[in-house]
Protein backbone atom coordinates (compact mmCIF):
# COMPACT_ATOMS: atom_id res chain seq x y z
CA UNK A 1 0.00 0.00 0.00
CA UNK A 2 2.77 2.44 -0.55
CA UNK A 3 2.02 4.35 -3.92
CA UNK A 4 -1.61 4.94 -2.73
CA UNK A 5 -2.50 8.30 -4.41
CA UNK A 6 -1.09 8.81 -7.75
CA UNK A 7 -1.46 11.40 -8.97
CA UNK A 8 -1.64 12.03 -12.58
CA UNK A 9 -2.46 14.77 -15.07
CA UNK A 10 -5.15 14.74 -17.00
CA UNK A 11 -2.40 13.66 -20.20
CA UNK A 12 -2.68 10.24 -18.82
CA UNK A 13 -6.00 9.84 -19.44
CA UNK A 14 -6.20 11.33 -23.00
CA UNK A 15 -4.48 7.63 -23.63
CA UNK A 16 -2.53 8.77 -26.66
CA UNK A 17 0.17 7.30 -28.78
CA UNK A 18 2.57 10.31 -30.26
CA UNK A 19 4.69 7.99 -31.89
CA UNK A 20 2.15 6.24 -34.57
CA UNK A 21 1.42 7.57 -37.99
CA UNK A 22 -1.03 10.48 -36.98
CA UNK A 23 -3.85 9.12 -39.21
CA UNK A 24 -3.74 5.85 -37.54
CA UNK A 25 -3.91 6.78 -34.06
CA UNK A 26 -7.53 6.75 -32.58
CA UNK A 27 -7.03 10.38 -30.02
CA UNK A 28 -8.57 9.40 -26.67
CA UNK A 29 -11.57 11.86 -25.88
CA UNK A 30 -9.95 14.80 -23.81
CA UNK A 31 -10.97 14.94 -19.78
CA UNK A 32 -12.28 18.06 -20.12
CA UNK A 33 -13.98 20.72 -22.62
CA UNK A 34 -14.52 23.68 -22.65
CA UNK A 35 -18.26 25.40 -23.76
CA UNK A 36 -18.41 28.96 -25.07
CA UNK A 37 -22.21 29.37 -23.60
CA UNK A 38 -22.56 32.37 -25.62
CA UNK A 39 -20.41 35.57 -26.31
CA UNK A 40 -22.65 37.83 -25.19
CA UNK A 41 -20.36 39.52 -21.81
CA UNK A 42 -21.12 42.86 -20.00
CA UNK A 43 -17.22 43.50 -19.72
CA UNK A 44 -15.27 44.54 -22.68
CA UNK A 45 -11.94 43.30 -22.09
CA UNK A 46 -9.50 44.25 -24.62
CA UNK A 47 -7.36 41.17 -24.51
CA UNK A 48 -10.45 39.20 -24.59
CA UNK A 49 -9.71 35.27 -26.59
CA UNK A 50 -13.09 35.30 -27.84
CA UNK A 51 -12.98 36.23 -31.93
CA UNK A 52 -13.46 39.16 -33.46
CA UNK A 53 -16.33 37.98 -35.34
CA UNK A 54 -18.27 37.78 -32.56
CA UNK A 55 -21.54 34.90 -32.63
CA UNK A 56 -25.05 36.94 -32.19
CA UNK A 57 -27.60 35.16 -29.28
CA UNK A 58 -29.84 34.05 -32.09
CA UNK A 59 -27.34 31.39 -33.45
CA UNK A 60 -26.43 30.41 -29.89
CA UNK A 61 -27.11 26.24 -28.98
CA UNK A 62 -30.78 26.43 -27.75
CA UNK A 63 -31.14 24.81 -23.92
CA UNK A 64 -31.89 21.15 -25.06
CA UNK A 65 -29.02 21.34 -27.64
CA UNK A 66 -26.54 22.11 -24.81
CA UNK A 67 -27.83 19.12 -22.78
CA UNK A 68 -28.05 16.79 -25.66
CA UNK A 69 -23.94 18.18 -26.06
CA UNK A 70 -23.37 17.53 -22.71
CA UNK A 71 -24.75 14.22 -22.26
CA UNK A 72 -22.64 12.64 -25.53
CA UNK A 73 -20.15 14.35 -24.03
CA UNK A 74 -20.07 12.45 -20.61
CA UNK A 75 -21.03 9.23 -22.57
CA UNK A 76 -18.04 9.85 -24.72
CA UNK A 77 -15.53 9.81 -21.08
CA UNK A 78 -15.69 13.99 -20.96
CA UNK A 79 -14.72 14.45 -17.20
CA UNK A 80 -15.07 18.19 -16.64
CA UNK A 81 -17.28 20.71 -18.15
CA UNK A 82 -16.04 24.28 -18.06
CA UNK A 83 -18.99 26.59 -18.57
CA UNK A 84 -17.24 29.28 -20.31
CA UNK A 85 -18.49 32.07 -22.56
CA UNK A 86 -18.23 35.11 -23.42
CA UNK A 87 -20.00 35.53 -19.81
CA UNK A 88 -22.23 32.31 -19.54
CA UNK A 89 -24.18 33.85 -16.52
CA UNK A 90 -25.87 35.75 -19.79
CA UNK A 91 -27.70 32.72 -20.37
CA UNK A 92 -31.25 32.54 -18.14
CA UNK A 93 -30.77 28.74 -18.84
CA UNK A 94 -27.24 28.71 -16.92
CA UNK A 95 -28.78 26.85 -13.59
CA UNK A 96 -30.60 24.42 -15.18
CA UNK A 97 -27.73 23.11 -17.51
CA UNK A 98 -25.58 23.25 -14.91
CA UNK A 99 -27.91 20.57 -13.01
CA UNK A 100 -27.78 18.65 -16.05
CA UNK A 101 -24.51 18.91 -16.27
CA UNK A 102 -24.28 17.19 -12.52
CA UNK A 103 -26.99 14.93 -13.27
CA UNK A 104 -25.17 13.40 -16.44
CA UNK A 105 -21.94 12.99 -14.20
CA UNK A 106 -19.84 15.61 -15.23
CA UNK A 107 -17.86 17.67 -12.71
CA UNK A 108 -18.93 21.52 -13.31
CA UNK A 109 -16.44 24.56 -13.66
CA UNK A 110 -18.05 27.98 -14.17
CA UNK A 111 -15.62 30.57 -15.83
CA UNK A 112 -17.48 33.77 -15.21
CA UNK A 113 -16.81 37.72 -15.22
CA UNK A 114 -18.93 37.06 -11.90
CA UNK A 115 -20.27 40.94 -12.08
CA UNK A 116 -23.93 39.31 -12.96
CA UNK A 117 -24.44 37.35 -9.70
CA UNK A 118 -26.41 38.17 -7.24
CA UNK A 119 -26.56 36.20 -3.67
CA UNK A 120 -29.76 34.51 -4.99
CA UNK A 121 -28.33 33.04 -8.31
CA UNK A 122 -24.91 32.11 -6.10
CA UNK A 123 -26.79 29.89 -4.39
CA UNK A 124 -28.75 28.29 -6.90
CA UNK A 125 -25.91 27.67 -9.34
CA UNK A 126 -24.38 25.81 -5.72
CA UNK A 127 -27.62 23.87 -5.15
CA UNK A 128 -27.79 22.92 -8.59
CA UNK A 129 -25.01 21.16 -8.07
CA UNK A 130 -21.67 23.64 -9.47
CA UNK A 131 -18.36 22.61 -8.23
CA UNK A 132 -15.70 24.96 -8.98
CA UNK A 133 -16.51 28.63 -10.06
CA UNK A 134 -13.26 30.76 -11.74
CA UNK A 135 -13.58 34.81 -11.44
CA UNK A 136 -11.37 37.16 -13.52
CA UNK A 137 -10.38 40.40 -12.24
CA UNK A 138 -8.29 42.77 -14.07
CA UNK A 139 -6.92 44.60 -11.69
CA UNK A 140 -6.50 45.04 -7.78
CA UNK A 141 -8.68 48.13 -7.69
CA UNK A 142 -11.43 49.77 -9.06
CA UNK A 143 -9.46 52.51 -10.82
CA UNK A 144 -7.20 50.32 -12.92
CA UNK A 145 -9.30 47.31 -13.16
CA UNK A 146 -13.20 49.09 -14.29
CA UNK A 147 -11.32 50.79 -17.10
CA UNK A 148 -9.73 47.67 -18.70
CA UNK A 149 -13.59 45.70 -18.11
CA UNK A 150 -14.77 48.39 -19.73
CA UNK A 151 -17.37 48.40 -17.14
CA UNK A 152 -18.18 50.49 -14.28
CA UNK A 153 -18.28 48.88 -10.37
CA UNK A 154 -16.87 45.59 -11.92
CA UNK A 155 -14.30 45.31 -9.72
CA UNK A 156 -16.14 46.01 -6.58
CA UNK A 157 -19.16 43.49 -7.66
CA UNK A 158 -16.41 40.67 -8.39
CA UNK A 159 -15.11 41.01 -5.09
CA UNK A 160 -18.60 40.86 -3.40
CA UNK A 161 -19.12 37.58 -5.69
CA UNK A 162 -16.41 35.59 -4.99
CA UNK A 163 -17.03 35.99 -1.63
CA UNK A 164 -20.55 34.79 -2.20
CA UNK A 165 -19.21 31.82 -4.11
CA UNK A 166 -16.87 31.01 -0.61
CA UNK A 167 -19.71 31.49 1.62
CA UNK A 168 -21.77 28.75 -0.81
CA UNK A 169 -18.68 26.42 -0.13
CA UNK A 170 -17.40 26.58 -3.55
CA UNK A 171 -13.41 26.50 -4.18
CA UNK A 172 -12.46 29.80 -5.90
CA UNK A 173 -9.62 30.42 -8.46
CA UNK A 174 -8.90 34.30 -9.80
CA UNK A 175 -7.77 34.54 -13.16
CA UNK A 176 -5.75 37.80 -13.76
CA UNK A 177 -4.64 38.49 -17.57
CA UNK A 178 -1.75 40.50 -17.29
CA UNK A 179 -0.34 43.31 -19.28
CA UNK A 180 1.68 46.08 -19.53
CA UNK A 181 -1.17 48.46 -18.10
CA UNK A 182 -1.81 46.41 -14.70
CA UNK A 183 1.30 44.43 -13.83
CA UNK A 184 2.38 46.91 -11.24
CA UNK A 185 -1.11 45.68 -9.56
CA UNK A 186 0.49 42.22 -9.41
CA UNK A 187 1.49 42.13 -6.02
CA UNK A 188 -1.80 43.20 -4.83
CA UNK A 189 -3.74 40.94 -6.91
CA UNK A 190 -1.60 38.01 -5.26
CA UNK A 191 -2.89 39.59 -1.86
CA UNK A 192 -6.25 40.15 -2.90
CA UNK A 193 -6.58 36.00 -4.14
CA UNK A 194 -4.99 35.47 -0.41
CA UNK A 195 -7.76 37.27 1.62
CA UNK A 196 -10.46 36.38 -0.93
CA UNK A 197 -9.37 32.51 0.28
CA UNK A 198 -8.77 31.57 -3.51
CA UNK A 199 -6.85 28.15 -3.77
CA UNK A 200 -5.55 28.76 -6.97
CA UNK A 201 -4.62 32.35 -8.61
CA UNK A 202 -3.86 31.90 -12.57
CA UNK A 203 -1.61 34.73 -13.78
CA UNK A 204 -1.83 34.92 -17.42
CA UNK A 205 0.01 37.01 -19.60
CA UNK A 206 -1.89 38.22 -22.68
CA UNK A 207 -1.74 36.11 -25.58
CA UNK A 208 -1.70 38.14 -28.55
CA UNK A 209 -4.72 36.71 -31.54
CA UNK A 210 -7.61 37.98 -31.66
CA UNK A 211 -9.00 40.78 -29.47
CA UNK A 212 -5.05 41.65 -28.19
CA UNK A 213 -3.69 41.38 -31.40
CA UNK A 214 -6.01 45.06 -32.22
CA UNK A 215 -4.87 46.05 -28.87
CA UNK A 216 -1.35 44.75 -28.78
CA UNK A 217 0.27 48.39 -28.85
CA UNK A 218 -1.56 48.94 -25.62
CA UNK A 219 -1.01 45.91 -23.93
CA UNK A 220 2.69 44.78 -24.58
CA UNK A 221 4.84 44.57 -21.63
CA UNK A 222 8.45 45.41 -21.46
CA UNK A 223 11.21 42.87 -20.90
CA UNK A 224 11.80 44.27 -17.37
CA UNK A 225 8.34 44.55 -16.31
CA UNK A 226 8.50 40.70 -17.28
CA UNK A 227 11.49 39.53 -15.58
CA UNK A 228 10.04 41.29 -12.34
CA UNK A 229 6.67 39.74 -12.68
CA UNK A 230 8.58 36.04 -13.07
CA UNK A 231 10.89 37.06 -10.18
CA UNK A 232 7.47 37.68 -8.22
CA UNK A 233 5.62 35.00 -9.03
CA UNK A 234 8.33 32.81 -8.08
CA UNK A 235 8.88 34.24 -4.11
CA UNK A 236 5.39 34.33 -3.95
CA UNK A 237 4.52 30.59 -4.54
CA UNK A 238 7.45 29.86 -1.74
CA UNK A 239 6.02 32.23 0.63
CA UNK A 240 2.07 31.03 -0.11
CA UNK A 241 3.28 27.46 -0.57
CA UNK A 242 -0.04 25.50 1.23
CA UNK A 243 -2.39 28.15 0.94
CA UNK A 244 -2.11 29.45 -2.91
CA UNK A 245 -1.46 27.58 -5.75
CA UNK A 246 -0.34 30.10 -8.73
CA UNK A 247 0.02 29.32 -12.37
CA UNK A 248 1.84 31.02 -14.65
CA UNK A 249 1.45 31.78 -18.61
CA UNK A 250 4.88 33.77 -19.62
CA UNK A 251 4.03 35.71 -23.42
CA UNK A 252 5.73 33.92 -26.01
CA UNK A 253 7.00 36.69 -27.58
CA UNK A 254 10.30 37.23 -24.87
CA UNK A 255 9.92 33.06 -24.98
CA UNK A 256 12.92 31.03 -26.87
CA UNK A 257 10.80 28.80 -27.86
CA UNK A 258 6.74 28.42 -28.21
CA UNK A 259 4.54 27.40 -25.68
CA UNK A 260 2.76 23.60 -26.57
CA UNK A 261 -0.34 25.39 -27.41
CA UNK A 262 -3.35 23.28 -26.61
CA UNK A 263 -1.24 20.50 -25.61
CA UNK A 264 -1.02 20.27 -29.42
CA UNK A 265 -3.27 21.27 -31.80
CA UNK A 266 -5.96 18.43 -31.66
CA UNK A 267 -4.30 16.27 -28.71
CA UNK A 268 -6.04 17.44 -25.56
CA UNK A 269 -8.26 19.81 -26.05
CA UNK A 270 -11.43 21.05 -28.11
CA UNK A 271 -13.37 23.54 -27.27
CA UNK A 272 -17.49 23.99 -28.46
CA UNK A 273 -18.56 27.70 -29.32
CA UNK A 274 -22.02 29.91 -28.37
CA UNK A 275 -23.41 27.81 -32.15
CA UNK A 276 -22.01 24.46 -31.62
CA UNK A 277 -18.95 24.54 -33.72
CA UNK A 278 -16.09 21.88 -32.57
CA UNK A 279 -12.82 24.07 -32.63
CA UNK A 280 -9.49 22.96 -31.24
CA UNK A 281 -8.59 25.97 -29.67
CA UNK A 282 -10.91 29.01 -28.70
CA UNK A 283 -9.07 31.13 -31.19
CA UNK A 284 -9.22 28.32 -33.93
CA UNK A 285 -11.96 30.39 -35.91
CA UNK A 286 -9.16 33.51 -35.84
CA UNK A 287 -7.57 31.18 -39.01
CA UNK A 288 -9.10 31.95 -42.21
CA UNK A 289 -9.99 29.35 -44.53
CA UNK A 290 -10.63 26.53 -42.11
CA UNK A 291 -14.20 24.63 -41.52
CA UNK A 292 -15.23 23.61 -38.76
CA UNK A 293 -17.65 20.67 -37.93
CA UNK A 294 -20.82 21.75 -35.50
CA UNK A 295 -22.88 19.72 -33.09
CA UNK A 296 -25.88 20.44 -34.91
CA UNK A 297 -25.14 18.48 -38.04
CA UNK A 298 -25.09 14.75 -38.19
CA UNK A 299 -21.99 13.81 -37.04
CA UNK A 300 -21.81 12.43 -33.15
CA UNK A 301 -18.84 14.72 -31.17
CA UNK A 302 -16.66 11.85 -31.37
CA UNK A 303 -16.35 11.52 -34.59
CA UNK A 304 -15.32 14.94 -35.43
CA UNK A 305 -12.62 14.89 -32.87
CA UNK A 306 -11.31 12.10 -34.45
CA UNK A 307 -11.71 13.20 -38.02
CA UNK A 308 -13.34 16.47 -38.76
CA UNK A 309 -10.69 18.47 -40.89
CA UNK A 310 -10.25 21.03 -38.71
CA UNK A 311 -8.67 18.65 -36.53
CA UNK A 312 -6.43 16.68 -38.88
CA UNK A 313 -4.94 19.56 -40.23
CA UNK A 314 -2.60 20.70 -37.78
CA UNK A 315 -2.88 17.71 -35.88
CA UNK A 316 0.80 15.41 -35.14
CA UNK A 317 4.41 16.51 -37.05
CA UNK A 318 2.91 15.82 -40.55
CA UNK A 319 2.46 19.19 -41.83
CA UNK A 320 5.02 20.96 -40.46
CA UNK A 321 7.76 22.72 -42.07
CA UNK A 322 11.04 23.25 -41.31
CA UNK A 323 12.64 24.59 -39.01
CA UNK A 324 10.13 21.95 -36.85
CA UNK A 325 9.97 19.31 -39.65
CA UNK A 326 13.71 18.18 -38.16
CA UNK A 327 13.35 19.64 -34.77
CA UNK A 328 14.20 17.89 -31.47
CA UNK A 329 11.51 19.81 -30.16
CA UNK A 330 8.86 18.95 -32.67
CA UNK A 331 6.98 16.79 -30.15
CA UNK A 332 7.35 18.58 -27.25
CA UNK A 333 5.71 22.21 -28.13
CA UNK A 334 3.92 20.78 -31.54
CA UNK A 335 5.64 23.85 -33.23
CA UNK A 336 3.76 26.22 -31.13
CA UNK A 337 0.23 27.94 -31.76
CA UNK A 338 -1.18 28.36 -35.16
CA UNK A 339 -3.46 31.13 -34.27
CA UNK A 340 -0.28 33.08 -33.61
CA UNK A 341 1.31 31.92 -36.41
CA UNK A 342 -1.83 32.73 -38.42
CA UNK A 343 -2.11 35.96 -37.11
CA UNK A 344 1.80 37.20 -37.63
CA UNK A 345 2.42 34.99 -40.81
CA UNK A 346 -0.70 35.01 -42.52
CA UNK A 347 -0.38 31.10 -42.86
CA UNK A 348 -1.22 28.82 -39.55
CA UNK A 349 1.07 25.99 -41.41
CA UNK A 350 4.64 28.01 -40.37
CA UNK A 351 6.52 27.77 -37.56
CA UNK A 352 5.23 29.85 -34.55
CA UNK A 353 7.36 33.26 -34.50
CA UNK A 354 7.34 32.71 -31.13
CA UNK A 355 10.15 30.93 -31.75
CA UNK A 356 13.89 31.50 -31.79
CA UNK A 357 14.14 28.77 -34.86
CA UNK A 358 11.54 30.99 -37.10
CA UNK A 359 12.51 33.33 -39.50
CA UNK A 360 10.29 36.02 -38.12
CA UNK A 361 11.51 35.81 -34.50
CA UNK A 362 13.73 38.57 -34.13
CA UNK A 363 11.56 40.75 -36.38
CA UNK A 364 8.60 40.02 -33.71
CA UNK A 365 11.01 40.42 -30.82
CA UNK A 366 11.81 43.82 -31.86
CA UNK A 367 7.88 44.66 -32.56
CA UNK A 368 7.06 43.63 -29.17
CA UNK A 369 9.94 46.27 -27.86
CA UNK A 370 9.14 48.71 -29.85
CA UNK A 371 5.05 48.66 -29.19
CA UNK A 372 6.22 47.88 -25.24
CA UNK A 373 7.79 51.44 -25.13
CA UNK A 374 5.06 53.40 -26.88
CA UNK A 375 2.83 55.10 -24.25
CA UNK A 376 -0.38 53.96 -26.40
CA UNK A 377 -2.84 53.62 -23.43
CA UNK A 378 -6.66 53.39 -25.03
CA UNK A 379 -8.19 50.57 -26.05
CA UNK A 380 -10.25 48.98 -28.81
CA UNK A 381 -12.89 47.48 -26.39
CA UNK A 382 -14.31 44.11 -27.41
CA UNK A 383 -18.20 44.95 -28.30
CA UNK A 384 -20.84 44.21 -30.83
CA UNK A 385 -19.93 47.60 -32.29
CA UNK A 386 -16.31 47.07 -32.49
CA UNK A 387 -16.40 43.35 -33.37
CA UNK A 388 -16.23 42.38 -37.07
CA UNK A 389 -19.20 41.46 -38.87
CA UNK A 390 -19.36 37.90 -40.04
CA UNK A 391 -17.81 37.19 -43.55
CA UNK A 392 -16.00 40.56 -43.04
CA UNK A 393 -12.44 41.16 -43.25
CA UNK A 394 -10.31 42.10 -39.98
CA UNK A 395 -8.62 44.74 -39.94
CA UNK B 1 -26.56 15.72 5.95
CA UNK B 2 -22.71 16.15 7.41
CA UNK B 3 -22.26 18.53 10.08
CA UNK B 4 -19.77 21.40 9.74
CA UNK B 5 -16.02 20.74 8.18
CA UNK B 6 -13.39 22.34 9.67
CA UNK B 7 -12.68 25.63 8.49
CA UNK B 8 -8.90 25.39 6.38
CA UNK B 9 -5.95 26.40 8.37
CA UNK B 10 -2.56 25.95 7.93
CA UNK B 11 -2.07 25.04 11.79
CA UNK B 12 -4.67 22.16 11.75
CA UNK B 13 -4.31 19.33 14.07
CA UNK B 14 -2.78 16.12 12.65
CA UNK B 15 -5.33 13.55 11.85
CA UNK B 16 -6.16 10.38 14.44
CA UNK B 17 -8.05 7.38 14.21
CA UNK B 18 -10.84 9.60 15.81
CA UNK B 19 -11.15 11.90 12.94
CA UNK B 20 -13.82 11.79 10.81
CA UNK B 21 -12.88 12.59 7.18
CA UNK B 22 -15.20 12.86 4.31
CA UNK B 23 -14.97 14.34 0.87
CA UNK B 24 -15.55 17.97 0.22
CA UNK B 25 -18.62 18.68 -2.03
CA UNK B 26 -15.39 19.91 -4.88
CA UNK B 27 -13.85 16.51 -4.55
CA UNK B 28 -15.77 13.96 -6.22
CA UNK B 29 -15.21 10.39 -6.37
CA UNK B 30 -16.57 9.36 -9.80
CA UNK B 31 -17.02 5.92 -11.87
CA UNK B 32 -15.53 6.13 -15.55
CA UNK B 33 -17.06 3.42 -17.36
CA UNK B 34 -15.46 4.81 -20.33
CA UNK B 35 -11.81 4.03 -18.94
CA UNK B 36 -13.03 1.72 -16.09
CA UNK B 37 -11.97 3.07 -13.24
CA UNK B 38 -12.70 5.41 -10.35
CA UNK B 39 -11.00 8.63 -10.41
CA UNK B 40 -11.18 11.97 -8.16
CA UNK B 41 -12.91 15.10 -9.97
CA UNK B 42 -11.17 17.91 -8.33
CA UNK B 43 -11.03 21.81 -9.55
CA UNK B 44 -8.75 21.69 -13.22
CA UNK B 45 -7.36 18.00 -12.71
CA UNK B 46 -8.35 15.11 -12.69
CA UNK B 47 -6.83 12.29 -9.60
CA UNK B 48 -6.51 8.82 -10.70
CA UNK B 49 -6.52 6.77 -6.96
CA UNK B 50 -5.33 2.96 -6.64
CA UNK B 51 -7.53 0.36 -5.61
CA UNK B 52 -6.74 0.58 -1.81
CA UNK B 53 -7.32 4.70 -2.41
CA UNK B 54 -10.30 4.02 -3.77
CA UNK B 55 -11.54 1.54 -1.07
CA UNK B 56 -10.70 4.43 1.69
CA UNK B 57 -12.32 7.11 -0.03
CA UNK B 58 -15.61 5.37 -0.24
CA UNK B 59 -15.86 4.47 3.47
CA UNK B 60 -14.81 8.28 4.03
CA UNK B 61 -18.70 8.98 5.05
CA UNK B 62 -17.79 11.82 7.78
CA UNK B 63 -19.63 9.39 10.14
CA UNK B 64 -16.66 6.71 10.28
CA UNK B 65 -13.46 7.71 12.15
CA UNK B 66 -10.32 6.60 10.71
CA UNK B 67 -9.99 4.14 13.65
CA UNK B 68 -13.50 2.23 11.97
CA UNK B 69 -12.06 2.71 8.53
CA UNK B 70 -8.82 0.81 9.74
CA UNK B 71 -10.97 -1.64 11.95
CA UNK B 72 -12.53 -2.38 8.72
CA UNK B 73 -9.87 -2.80 6.14
CA UNK B 74 -8.17 -5.01 8.80
CA UNK B 75 -10.44 -7.32 9.15
CA UNK B 76 -11.14 -7.66 5.15
CA UNK B 77 -7.85 -8.22 4.37
CA UNK B 78 -6.79 -9.87 7.35
CA UNK B 79 -3.82 -7.69 7.97
CA UNK B 80 -1.60 -5.75 10.72
CA UNK B 81 -3.67 -3.32 11.77
CA UNK B 82 -0.71 -0.78 12.75
CA UNK B 83 0.77 -0.90 9.36
CA UNK B 84 -2.65 -0.08 7.33
CA UNK B 85 -3.91 2.45 9.99
CA UNK B 86 -0.69 4.25 9.16
CA UNK B 87 -0.53 4.31 5.64
CA UNK B 88 -4.58 5.35 5.88
CA UNK B 89 -3.78 8.53 7.63
CA UNK B 90 -0.54 9.03 5.43
CA UNK B 91 -2.86 8.77 2.70
CA UNK B 92 -5.48 11.14 3.44
CA UNK B 93 -3.24 13.80 5.01
CA UNK B 94 -1.91 13.76 1.37
CA UNK B 95 -5.20 14.80 0.44
CA UNK B 96 -6.18 17.06 3.21
CA UNK B 97 -3.08 19.33 2.54
CA UNK B 98 -4.24 19.65 -0.62
CA UNK B 99 -7.98 20.83 0.14
CA UNK B 100 -9.36 17.87 -1.20
CA UNK B 101 -10.33 16.22 2.34
CA UNK B 102 -12.14 17.62 5.26
CA UNK B 103 -12.91 16.48 8.89
CA UNK B 104 -16.27 16.91 10.65
CA UNK B 105 -16.46 18.20 13.93
CA UNK B 106 -18.20 16.54 16.82
CA UNK B 107 -20.14 13.35 16.87
S1 LIG C 1 -12.32 38.39 -21.42
FE1 LIG C 1 -13.59 40.04 -20.62
S2 LIG C 1 -14.85 40.64 -22.39
FE2 LIG C 1 -14.00 38.62 -22.90
S3 LIG C 1 -15.56 37.19 -22.22
FE3 LIG C 1 -14.11 37.44 -20.52
S4 LIG C 1 -14.98 39.05 -19.22
FE4 LIG C 1 -16.01 39.17 -21.22
S1 LIG D 1 11.46 24.80 -34.62
FE1 LIG D 1 9.35 24.20 -34.30
S2 LIG D 1 9.47 22.32 -33.10
FE2 LIG D 1 11.50 23.32 -32.96
S3 LIG D 1 11.41 24.54 -31.10
FE3 LIG D 1 10.77 25.87 -32.79
S4 LIG D 1 8.54 25.71 -32.87
FE4 LIG D 1 9.28 24.01 -31.61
Amino acid sequence: MDDILRDDPMDTLRLLDSTAPITHVDFGIPAAVLAEMTHRCPLQCPYCSNPVELERSSAELTTEEWKKVMTELAELGVLQFHFSGGEPTVRKDIVELVRHARAVGLYTNLITSAVMLTEAKVKELADAGLDHAQVSFQGAESGVADRIAGFKDAHKKKLQAAKWLKDAGLPLTVNAVMHRQNLHQLPDIIEMAVSLGASRLEVANVQYYGWALKNRAALMPTVEQLDATTKLVEESRERLKGKLVIDYVIPDYYAERPKKCMGGWGRQFFNISPSGKVLPCHAAESITGLEFDSVRGNKSIAWIWQNSDAFQKYRGTGWMPEPCKSCDFREIDWGGCRCQAFALTGDAGNTDPACHLSPLHDKIFKLAQTEAATDVREFKYRNYANATPKGGEAN
Amino acid sequence: MLGTAEAMTDERPPLTEASRPVLPRYARLHYDKVRQRHVLLVPERVLVPDDTAIEILQLCDGKRTIGDIVDLLAAKYVADRDLIGGDVIVMLEDLRGRDFLVVVEGD
